[in-house]
């Protein structure tokens, strides 16, 4: 049976999407079969991050309508046999996905593949409380940012209330992810440091992605960024955090912080 | 601290870290139902039971520090109410 996974955040922009194609990639890479599963209906970008925009035939809607098998909407990636998309739909709206329609894909996804990755939208309306409803495990993706950091918040609030876990007595695993990252600017004291986030939250930290050009890069191409460049800075936070979700124990690095005294000198105006 | 950090800017990320610790505790503690517009509508309505309101004439304020929070609701009586309540 596999576990499901919710990547969730409450404000946009912070790195959902981005972050689920780097860990289902990395989980994937592995040998472990992968599925992203879309729930951003009406604005879906998981494809498009995952560079298979012009192979979508059928989406999640239409599999919970009964329009088109699960088999037949899942979309293989061109570079990982083992990693699978879900797209959501572009046209319809967030109403047509049912509490029902989801627990159904949701259980025939977790009898097929080892890790099931529920990209859910911003916000705290239908489609981001169904995207967490039947999660074993939540990813909390954040920025460093006063706005960023209160809606996790009042998500970690619902990841305890709304959950099928948290309604049976049970508890969600929740682990932090913190993104765009810069050392520096945290350094420097203007930027909200891990620890001071860590502290606010109170949730175990999975991993941190630094502020890199090379996320950019991998969705101007489409490809997850730990396919990439999976040497790059972020792939390699990416794929650090994806063992701790495996399970694994590492210690965790603040990425760029290690600085010899040539980086302290011409470090800063790099950055 | 050096020498150099007087001619800077003041840190931000501080400010940002006291601001979200005072905010949080206060979203988390009245998590569902907010606790000062309950009170503050209780208010006005016991007060409308005994004189006349004028919706413009009331003003609430609210401050919220990090052990209390402040509500303050300032209600013009008009002069005839209070005479006839007293």
């Amino acid at each position: 049976m596999g576990k499901v996974i919710v990547v969730t955040s409450g404000k946009g922009g912070v790195g959902k999407t981005t972050s689920s194609a780097a860990l289902g990639a990395a989980l994937a890479h592995k040998g472990d079969r992968v599925v992203i599963v879309d729930f951003d209906v009406g604005l879906r970008n998981l494809d498009l991050v995952m560079g298979a925009e012009r192979r979508v035939v059928y989406d999640l809607v239409n599999v919970i309508q009964g329009e088109a098998k699960l088999s037949q909407a899942l979309i293989r990636d061109k570079r990982l046999e083992t990693l699978f998309l879900l797209p959501a739909s572009q046209t319809r709206d967030k109403d047509a996905l049912t509490p029902s329609g989801v627990e159904t894909v949701i259980t025939e996804l977790k009898r097929v593949f080892d890790w099931v990755i529920c990209d859910s939208p911003a916000g705290i309306e239908r489609g981001a409380t169904l995207a967490m409803r039947h999660a074993d495990i939540a990813v909390v993706v954040t920025n460093p940012e006063v706005s960023s950091v209160r809606d996790s918040d009042r998500i970690i609030g619902l990841l305890d209330a709304k959950t099928v876990k948290a309604e049976q007595g049970e508890r969600i695993e929740k682990h932090l992810l913190l993104t765009r990252y810069d050392s520096n600017r945290a350094e420097r004291g203007d930027m909200l440091k891990v620890d001071d986030v860590l502290e606010i939250l109170s949730i175990p930290l999975i991993g941190i992605i630094p502020e890199s050009m090379d996320v950019l890069r991998a969705s101007n191409i489409g490809a997850p960024v730990t396919l990439a460049d999976a040497r790059s800075a972020p792939a390699m936070a990416y794929f650090d955090a994806a063992r701790r979700l495996a399970g694994e124990v590492l210690p965790i690095t603040i990425p760029g912080e290690k600085r010899g005294i040539f980086g302290k000198i011409f470090g800063r105006k790099a950055a | 601290m050096s020498i150099f950090s007087l001619f800077r800017k003041q840190r931000s990320a501080p400010m940002a870290r006291e601001r979200l610790q005072v905010l949080l505790a206060h979203e988390r503690a009245s998590s569902g139902s907010d606790l000062v517009s309950v009170l503050r509508e209780e208010i006005l309505a016991v007060i409308a039971k005994h004189v006349q309101l004028d919706s413009d004439k009331v003003h609430v304020k609210m401050d919220r520090d990090e052990n209390v929070s402040i509500l303050e609701i300032d209600v013009e009586i008009p002069l005839d109410a209070a005479l006839q309540a007293a």
